[in-house]
């Protein structure tokens, strides 16, 4: 982890109904180069939102975004070059049913990037391997299992070579022997010093592998800081209430 | 039973061999494939754009920024609205006369009218088809392309279009049979489709029940071929996933 400030975050806003729904409502905050920030809240905090936030997937109602040095949340910003540097994985993995998973792989180098088909695959390949999923490669996505979709999802944001990693409850819909996979390939992913945001109720991959913790509720960040102090000694009463009912 | 068969190969030969009155038909055919094939190819890109253009409106007016690509985008929608209220409002044969007897009065090309009245009134209809595909389309897809860093129309065209094709591919189908058939009418404002042929060799001949059952024939036998190539294509497109 450095101390250069990848994502700042200033007062970050997303209203609906004019203002009576606030699902973020103030949310300040600063990702580093190479750290692993973890957010946890209940469900309905805002954290899958703030996360959805940071490239724009939900457009803010108000505050800014600057990711390396530009204001994204700027309307002349062009996000989708930005959002070539921070790959997402989703709840519910979103491959292509309609590519082989090479294309599902490549595609996206290929088209933005300009990268020869032979140089996508080439890379490819490499973190196909490294997930332990290169045999796969010319198939389609179905007869895989969920553990693997996902491990899957994540080598095709990797494709891009991003700067920061974005995960929205990547082990949510996954059936609990599927679990470990995928966050054994995220720690992994964080021991190589990938800059990730992850949002997730997995306590024990936020103890283990988080830099940081991010405690949301009702839109608001209520508490941060290491895990460790997160975990032991809890200041807010919400954050206590949260840890009770989930640790 | 004889007496039948003798009547029914007499008629056979005054219809189609006397003459060469065959080549009514065949031409006719020629015609009706022309027309059917080039306004399938209008009406599906007319359906794409005007699905993306109303698809794009419906999900996108509540959140998108003020400014000129909004603006633009409505009156695009708005244009769409009323070309879809039109076009399914008012008979085929109507439009068809309208736009060769009206709207381009001073042209004789029979064929190239009927192929664009047919091409314009089918992408009405295709562009519902296809607007129903696009809204079914998980939006995780869309989501996953853009985050990706696809702009709007690569994620349209690279991820959500083809999945969208897909899933409505035997509406489509359905769309097509109808048009091949509904060419028929062409007839109506002298243009020599298949079904014109058969009318005019039954005209001349007084004999109608050959000619207008080689017709039925012909467009049965061109509508069953075309469902088995679907049906070929569909299951092809579902051995590549799930």
């Amino acid at each position: 982890m450095t101390t250069e400030k990848l994502i700042q975050v200033k007062d970050l806003q997303k209203h609906f109904k004019g203002g009576e729904i606030k699902a973020l409502d103030g949310v300040t905050t600063d990702i580093h180069r190479g750290e692993v920030v973890v957010v946890i809240g209940p469900s309905g905090s805002g954290k899958s939102t703030f996360l959805r936030c940071l490239n724009l997937l939900e457009l803010p109602t108000g505050g800014t975004i600057t990711f390396e040095g530009t204001d994204i949340t700027d309307p002349h910003c062009n996000i989708n070059l930005h959002r070539q540097k921070m790959g997402m994985v989703f709840q519910h993995f979103n491959l292509f049913p309609h590519m082989t998973l090479l294309k599902n792989m490549t595609i996206a180098p290929v088209k933005l990037l300009k990268k020869s088909q032979a140089d996508a695959e080439k890379k490819a390949m490499e973190l196909l391997e490294r997930v332990g999923l290169a045999d796969r490669a010319g198939a389609y996505h179905s007869p895989l299992s969920g553990g693997q979709k996902q491990r899957l999802a994540i080598v095709r944001a990797l494709c891009m070579e991003p700067d920061v990693m974005l995960f929205d409850e990547p082990t949510s819909a996954l059936d609990p022997e599927m679990v470990g996979e995928v966050l054994d390939v995220m720690k992994q992913l964080a021991r190589d010093g990938m800059t990730m945001v992850v949002v997730t109720h997995e306590m024990g991959f936020a103890r283990e592998v988080g830099d940081r913790v991010l405690f949301m509720a009702d839109g608001k960040l209520i508490e941060e800081g290491s895990p460790y102090k997160l975990f032991t000694n809890p200041q807010s009463p919400r954050l206590q209430d949260f840890l009770g009912k989930v640790l | 039973m004889s007496d039948w068969f003798a009547k029914l190969q007499q008629d056979f030969v005054l219809n189609f061999v006397s003459d060469n009155r065959w080549k009514y038909l065949t031409s006719g055919l020629a015609n009706t494939l022309k027309i059917t094939f080039f306004a399938v190819l209008i009406g599906i890109a007319l359906g794409v754009v005007i699905a993306i253009v109303r698809s794009t409106w419906d999900k996108n007016k509540e959140t998108m920024r003020p400014g000129l690509g909004k603006v633009l985008l409505g009156v695009g929608n708005a244009l769409c609205q009323i070309y879809l209220t039109v076009i399914r409002g008012t008979p085929v044969l109507v439009q068809l006369m309208i736009i060769y007897y009206i709207i381009f009065a001073s042209s004789n090309n029979g064929v190239l009218i009927a192929t664009l009245a047919f091409g314009i009134n089918s992408g009405a209809y295709v562009a519902e088809i296809i607007r129903g595909g696009i809204m079914s389309t998980d939006n995780g897809q869309f989501e996953a392309g853009r985050s990706l860093g696809f702009n709007y129309v690569q994620t349209m065209w690279y991820i959500v279009i083809p999945q969208a094709l897909k899933s409505v591919l035997p509406a489509l189908a359905n769309e097509f049979i109808v048009l091949l058939k509904e060419t028929s009418v062409a007839g109506y404002v002298a243009i020599r489709d298949l079904t014109k042929g058969g009318d005019i060799i039954r005209g001349v001949t007084y004999s109608p029940f050959l000619p207008l059952i080689a017709v039925a024939l012909i467009y049965l036998v061109m509508v069953m071929f075309f469902t088995w190539l679907v049906g070929r294509l569909e299951r092809r497109l579902r051995s590549s996933d799930h």
